[in-house]
């Protein structure tokens, strides 16, 4: 009776194989290791790249025992931490020709040592949170209303200038937070500004209230799915400007994720100095728009063969060509509520568009009229130094507030060039509202303690099991064996992030995994005692313990998934690892420990005994009680 | 070896309303503490800065706090962590102080007095995230309690879920009541920690329900009190190996697992020693009170014996 068929013992070597296969990437350790990534949107690491790293490091006859190419960064591992510095050293200089603007990124990092048969068949070790490998971690907090009170302001702009245009008269536009309001005075002008608002601003909704006795306000809302898309964006734009700022950091695995609707979280592994990061990401690019000074002088100090005018500074645009530009600043980033690519609609060239506010389209309309056929820079500051973006020629007065700028660009210059206008100004601005700095001795030793409290942990409970139940304690700590490897097999394959909650997390999973072979144990001894056959006792004491263990496992399945659903950061780390050990365990303790049992003891057909300690037997009918009636039944 | 050689069933229940008794004084003990003292919260829901800073030496704690002090904080709180060369310093949240200011500040402060202190670990915590994180933790045992119940009164009846949660929540009262007094930080990991325990707790008041079902269909003459005695009494042994079991994995992470987990382990060695209490003890005699009856959990008294399609056909010996 207590024979496993085959494809049950195939399912257990099975799963031990891929529990063995996945969680074998995280024995092997981490070794020192650069990483070469892009630092600009605009070059891409590739294979020409990694031929460049190569060679660079073979005349420098360092030795890396592996080199590639993994998504977008090339990776060399060393042996030595030393080998690892002077590496990055060669590669720099092999790579970034330009100090003040490198175009990659070197950076220190650690990478698994895991064979590469290993990584083919796509078993990476798990990786480490911040507690476990020091770093700093923020999370942000998009200011919403701000952007949605900036987006509120660029339309009543809109509104203002389209009003004008159809001749619709109005008594005046404000904006009250973030609704627009239209004074008019009759029915017919409010009918009017109404169609209108239809027609033209898909964004807005309107809603008339009638205003005392002197006319009419038509109230404009932006509309659900527009307010949701400008924080979409708000969100999206800011996690940009993060990774441009980040890049500079030389951060070689940072995480910007997007938390909730408006928040942004930033891990920066590896990272001390907090003070320098935050002063980084608080960072604002600020945006000008001064005109182009043409005049011969310049053209001069243009080539370099001239001082440079007075009243005007020199800048340099991105492919290192200096211009002179007056000092005199025309706009700046403030008045750019939006830059986005598209296209001209004539000549289908790559276009960049720029909406500008009600006051920026007023002073864009007079400058551009006063200087027709003249250019004008657009450029962009940042660690107070300036880069032109764009120089694009006056072609004819522009009002209205939306600029295209077009010419001689392909599709991703101008992608990078609208990208750029936009970091000029965060859509909205951000706040810190958590933060934390581990050190890295800190987090090693969090990783011992961790490994500590587990192993002792479960040497206490195998040393107690094997002493107790003898072969079947034997079983039972295999069984809780297989349950470990396979929650860091589990583990592994889903990438998880392992904290030192975490680990807690697996510690307690192993306690109470063992729960269930105490159980089945028990029951055995039992049937033992009320005089069943070691055969017939083994069968009965699983089958009678497993409605028990999934009924006990279930409910504390459910607290676990509660907390998965509602807990964050800490809370959530502890979950998954809970969830994910309840149910290995149920797979472990009782199938594959079963499994053992059957393998042992299961062929032989005149089995005496079962080694299962002592199991004590009340002597005597007189004594006969409700706990021993119980099992002779 | 064998451990335990009951010869006959614990009358437990005789003294079901001196427990109860007994429990009910603890609870409302830990309820008083709670409302009088009130829980010293972590810095992950109060909001605010917290810095630890390890010395080469002995830290004299006083001086760290005279000279954090004299930068004009109000209401900080210095003290060991862990070590006797690691302090822990906490700062509450200041207007118009970014938390970054604050931490250099005092590191700075520190530095010139010793050049030897380093910066271990910081932690801020906006005001706004600790509000969420009070409302997620009572969401979620909010979640628990219902699901349990739900769960169980689908298995066995409403009886036994009531009285499993009234007797688990009582374990988390009865922690929370141990922190408050001792004042004990309670962190995010500890709030985790209290919650599995309530998991935990009820797997245990599980385990013996199912043997009051089991014993119910055993023994027709038996008396409801007859057969929770015999169920606490046959579980008694798994019982008490399975929780020395646990909390041996816990005490490794008490001793082991560094100050981190100091909290965290301490709560569930509570949760454990009153999960076994009150499962034992409180969820039998509730459930006993609520009037659990043969007929609640054996719904049809003749029936084919192993029934495949009867989701209790395997407690059929």
């Amino acid at each position: 009776m207590n024979r496993y068929p085959v494809w049950k013992y195939a399912i257990i070597v099975i799963a031990l194989l891929v529990g063995v296969v996945y969680t074998l990437p995280n024995f092997f350790g981490e070794a020192p290791a650069v990483q070469v990534s892009s630092a600009k949107s605009t070059v891409k690491v590739d294979d020409a790249v990694l031929q460049k790293v190569q060679t660079a490091l073979q005349a420098a006859s360092l030795p890396t025992d592996h080199l590639a190419l993994e998504g977008t960064s090339v990776r060399a591992r060393f042996d030595t931490p030393d080998d690892q510095l002077k590496a990055k050293d060669v590669i720099q200089r092999a790579l970034i020709t330009d100090a003040t603007d490198p175009a990659y990124i070197v950076a220190l990092n650690l990478v698994s040592r895991s064979p590469d048969w290993l990584t083919a068949l796509g078993a990476k070790p798990m990786y480490l949170g911040l507690d476990l490998r020091g770093g700093v971690h923020f999370m942000l907090q998009v200011d919403m209303q701000a952007a949605l009170t900036k987006k509120a302001e660029s339309l009543a702009g809109d509104l203002r200038t389209m009003l004008r245009d159809k001749n619709i008269r109005h008594g005046g536009i404000s904006r009250d937070g973030q609704t627009v309001e239209v004074r008019v005075r009759d029915q017919a002008t409010l009918m009017a500004a109404r169609n209108l608002i239809a027609d033209q601003f898909p964004d807005l909704q309107a809603s008339d209230v009638p205003d005392g006795s002197d006319g009419f306000v038509l109230r404009a809302t932006i509309k659900p799915e527009a307010l949701r898309k400008v924080q979409e964006q708000a969100l999206k734009q800011n996690m940009t400007t993060l990774h441009n700022r980040i890049n500079e950091l030389g951060v070689a695995e940072p995480v910007i994720q997007q938390q909730g609707l408006d928040r942004i979280v930033v891990q920066l592994p590896g990272v001390q100095d907090t003070a320098k990061a935050k002063d980084i990401l608080g960072r604002t690019a600020t945006l000008e728009v001064r005109m182009v000074d043409e005049s011969s002088e310049a053209r001069s100090a243009e080539m370099g063969s001239g001082p440079v005018p007075f009243g005007t500074e020199k800048y340099n645009d991105r492919n290192g060509q200096s211009l002179i530009v007056k000092k005199q600043v025309v706009l700046t980033g403030e008045n750019l509520t939006d830059a986005q690519p598209g296209f001209d609609s004539q000549t289908q060239e790559p276009t960049v568009n720029l909406t500008l506010d009600a006051k920026g389209s007023r002073i864009f309309k007079d400058v551009t009229r006063e200087n027709v056929g003249k250019r004008m820079a657009i450029i962009l500051f940042e660690k107070g130094k300036g880069e032109v973006v764009t120089a694009p020629v006056i072609r004819s007065e522009i009002g209205g507030g939306r600029v295209q700028i077009s010419g001689r660009m392909t599709t991703v210059e101008a992608n990078d060039t609208s990208l750029l206008l936009r970091a000029g100004s965060l859509a909205a601005p951000m706040e810190i509202i958590e933060e934390y700095t581990i050190g890295p001795s800190l987090g090693a030793d969090n990783i011992n303690r961790g490994i500590h409290s587990v192993v002792w942990g479960m040497v206490a409970i195998a040393v107690f099991m094997c002493l107790y139940y003898m072969v079947f304690g034997v079983i039972s700590t295999i069984a809780l064996g297989v349950n470990v490897l396979l929650l860091l097999a589990i583990l592994s394959m889903l990438q998880a992030t392992l904290t030192l909650p975490g680990i807690a997390a697996m510690a307690l999973a192993i306690g109470v995994a063992i729960d269930s072979n105490v159980l089945i144990n028990e029951r055995i001894r039992e049937e033992l005692r009320g005089g069943a056959s070691p055969q017939a006792a083994i069968q009965a004491g699983y089958e009678n313990a497993w409605h028990t263990i999934l009924d006990s496992n279930v409910t504390t399945l459910i607290a676990g998934l509660a907390l998965l659903a509602f807990g964050t950061g800490v809370v959530r780390g502890f979950a998954v690892v809970h969830c994910i050990g309840i149910v290995t365990s149920m797979f472990s303790a009782v199938f594959f420990s079963r499994g053992l049992v059957n393998l042992w003891y299961g062929r032989r057909k005149k089995l005496k005994s079962v080694s299962i300690g002592q199991v004590w037997k009340p002597e005597g009918d007189d004594h006969r009680s409700v706990a021993s009636r119980g099992n002779s039944n | 070896m064998e451990f335990f050689r009951i010869r006959k069933d614990i009358p437990f229940m005789k003294y079901a309303l001196v427990l109860n008794a007994v429990s009910f004084i603890t609870f409302a003990l830990a309820v008083f503490f709670l409302l009088t003292r009130g829980l010293h919260l972590s810095v992950e829901f109060t909001g605010g800065t917290v810095m630890e800073v390890a010395y080469q030496q002995t830290a004299d704690i006083g001086k760290v706090r005279d000279k954090v002090a004299s930068l004009g904080y109000s209401d900080v709180v210095v003290q060991n962590f862990g070590t006797s060369r690691d302090v822990m310093i906490r700062l509450p949240v200041q207007k118009g102080v970014t938390s970054a200011q604050q931490s250099e500040q005092v590191l700075g402060a520190l530095q010139a007095e010793n050049p030897d202190v380093t910066l271990r670990r910081t932690e801020f915590v906006g005001p706004q995230v600790g509000e969420e994180l009070v409302h997620g933790g009572l969401m979620a045992l909010a979640m628990v309690v219902l699901g349990i119940v739900i769960y169980l009164a689908f298995r066995f009846e409403w009886k036994f879920g009531v009285a499993a949660v009234i007797a688990n929540l009582h374990d988390v009262v009865i922690i929370l009541g141990f922190f408050a007094f001792f004042q004990w930080e309670f962190s995010l990991a500890v709030l985790a920690g209290v919650l599995a325990v309530l998991g935990y707790s009820v797997n245990e008041s599980v385990v013996i329900f199912d043997r009051i079902r089991e014993a119910f269909r055993k023994f027709r003459k038996l008396s409801t009190h007859e057969v929770i005695d015999h169920a606490i009494t046959s579980t008694m042994s798994r019982t008490i190996i399975t929780h020395a079991s646990t909390e041996a994995m816990v005490l490794s992470m008490f001793f082991f697992g560094g100050p981190s987990l100091h909290y965290f382990a301490l709560a569930l060695t509570i949760g454990i020693l009153f999960g076994i209490y009150s499962s034992v003890f409180v969820a039998a005699a509730i459930a006993m009170w609520l009037g659990v009856k043969r007929e609640d959990l054996v719904k049809a008294p003749v029936r084919k014996e192993g029934d495949p399609n009867d989701p209790n056909s395997g407690a059929v010996v």
